[in-house]
């Protein structure tokens, strides 16, 4: 079984467009979006959700007043600044609470209870392109890396359960937790970028984090005739560090027009966009 | 003040707007860019950098001929950074979250502080009247909220010393490295794009900082493109939109040359000063609090 995943560095260069159309093109696979925070996959594809289930991840601490004597020791502890005194009462901060049970352990009245966190939920569904995994972290909720993760196994699941031998994913902007989680075991990581300073700028980091991962890597330039010189500069870039360059698409609002009609670029009838999306397609599978 | 400039969405424009926002600024700013995986504001604000500093977290270095095998140290680890395999006591530092629990819980004194690093902090100046400031994220780092708040305590600092307002870029996304950033500042700037994608990430931010219970407001970025939901959701929610950038293939071309928008014609000057200085007249009290 193969892993592909669609990410950038730098957001809003298309990832998930491509990703929606490349779902369109392959039929033997199992769609996954890695994107739990800001995930935008299901606009396009509009899954039918099958399974659903609640993540539940890590703990939050939260002080028992009746049992605190407010020593204080819990607000010296604690590394995160996340509990501060208000109103003769200490207090945990959820948002900035980490998890990390230091204040539990420390209160000499163990009026400190550490609750379960419940981060978000996970999706199996159905869509016209095939089985989709996804998730929704709440809003400012954490750890999507150890969500990911989870969503990479339930796919791998699905994939031999229907016999497929892809797994297509979405994946997060940035080079933290997320993508890092997203990496491992990928057989070919499909940079997607454009010809911009923060484009290349971003490429040359989040393929240094593929290298460091021993992750292939295969680069598209997105709206490469906005500006031809930079376009030369990432293919420099990636010859140079024996990148694949498996295509470059032109600056066309195609994509937002499919975009608004729920449909994916592929699916606009008699376009050159769709060709060219198939011939990168192409190209992507031939390297795995 | 401190405004944020975030999005939901990434590459609706944060940068663009963080950008022409510090050149046109009245009074005494420092610029911040807390996109710590992938910081991009110095591209376009080409800072002189004067200082440079590697950023490190606290990570326990186990001593093991004190070590007793106790495993109060495993126990207590959230993160499974800390395990006792056999009979030695092993760290797996990349999973640490510094939360010094360990070195604090030990009782044979068998763990010391060490380090591991996070990133880079550069500080300096753009066009002799912008101060600048950024966390750059070390590749193969995981975490970005620790370099971030460090960051922030220096942004906080820098602020107290020169008596100017902070523009933060803010990294993409609604969880953890994006409430990181925007948790401390008077104002969030929320910029969007009317497309599907840019709308539904809009509204997960929104959701996410409504919590925090700070004045919001909505910069609009190629306007023009895409359909209509983001004027009939900040109508409904009485989000004011301060500034809309239209859509046009030459601030495409000018941001892909590195140039900064606000000085590209006068008209977006305009409209830029227009939109620094309804933030700078925004207080604690706006109405739209």
């Amino acid at each position: 079984m193969r892993e592909v995943l669609v990410i950038s560095g730098k957001g809003g260069t298309g990832k998930t467009s491509l990703t929606g159309a490349f779902a369109h093109l392959d039929r033997e696979k199992i769609i996954c979006d890695l994107d739990v925070d800001a995930p935008d996959l299901h606009i396009l594809l509009s899954p039918k959700i099958l399974f659903e289930e609640k993540f539940i991840s890590g703990n939050e601490a939260v002080i028992n007043q009746d049992k605190c004597q407010s020593c204080g020791t819990c607000a010296e502890m604690c590394r995160y600044e996340a509990i501060s005194f208000a109103n003769d009462q200490y207090l945990v901060e959820p948002l900035r609470c980490e998890g990390c049970k230091v204040c539990v352990s420390f209160c000499p009245e163990e009026a400190v209870e550490f609750l379960p966190r419940y981060c978000g939920n996970w999706f199996v569904s159905s869509t016209r392109f095939g089985t989709m995994v996804h998730a929704q972290l709440f809003p400012g909720a954490e750890n999507s890396g150890r969500l990911v993760s989870l969503l990479r196994q339930k796919a791998r699941n699905k994939a031999k359960e229907e016999g497929r031998n892809l797994i297509l994913c979405d994946g997060a902007p940035g080079i933290g937790c997320p993508v890092i989680s997203s990496l491992s075991g990928t057989d070919l990581a499909v940079v997607v970028t454009e010809p911009t300073p923060s484009g290349l700028h971003d490429l040359m980091r989040v393929a240094e984090l593929c290298s460091h991962f021993k992750t292939r890597v295969a680069v598209i330039v997105n709206k490469f005739d906005l500006n031809l010189e930079q376009t030369s500069r990432i293919q420099d870039y990636c010859r140079k560090n024996s990148h694949e360059l498996v295509g470059n698409i032109p600056h066309d609002d195609i994509f937002t027009r499919a975009m608004v009609e729920k449909k994916v670029v592929t699916e606009i009838r008699d376009s050159n966009m769709a060709l060219m999306v198939k011939q990168i397609w192409e190209k992507i599978t031939g390297l795995l | 003040m401190i405004v944020s400039i975030a999005s939901g969405k990434g590459g609706t424009g944060k940068t663009t707007v963080s950008a022409s926002l510090a050149s046109v600024w009245k009074k005494p700013v420092l610029a911040v860019d807390l996109d710590v995986e992938e910081p991009n504001l110095h591209l376009f604000l080409n800072p002189e950098i004067s200082h440079q500093e590697k950023i490190y977290l606290e990570i326990p270095v186990v001593d093991e001929s004190k070590c007793t095998l106790c495993r109060m140290c495993s126990d207590l680890c959230q993160f499974q950074a800390i395990k006792v395999m056999g009979d030695t006591l092993l760290t797996f530092t990349e999973m640490c979250h510094g939360c010094g629990g360990c070195l604090a819980i030990c009782p044979e004194g068998a763990l010391s502080p060490g380090q591991r690093e996070l990133g880079i902090l550069s500080q300096g100046s753009s066009q002799g009247k912008i101060s600048f400031l950024m966390g750059s994220l070390r590749v193969g780092e995981a975490m970005s909220p620790p370099l971030m708040t460090i960051v922030k305590k220096r942004m906080m600092k820098i602020l107290e010393k020169q008596k100017a307002d902070a523009i933060i870029d803010a990294p993409p996304g609604v969880s953890c490295p994006a409430v990181c950033a925007v948790m401390d500042s008077d104002l969030i700037i929320l910029v969007t794009e009317p497309t599907p994608f840019g709308f539904h990430d809009f509204r997960l931010a929104w959701e996410s900082f409504s919590s925090m219970g700070k004045p919001m407001a909505v910069v609009i970025n190629r306007a023009g493109l895409g359909d209509n939901s983001v004027y009939q959701f900040c109508d409904e929610k009485k989000l004011p939109i301060l500034a809309s950038i239209p859509y046009d293939r030459n601030i495409a071309q000018a941001y892909s040359k590195g140039q900064v928008v606000a000085g590209l014609s006068p008209e977006l000057e305009h409209k830029f000063s227009d939109l620094a200085r309804a933030l700078q007249g925004y207080d604690r009290e706006a109405p739209y609090a």
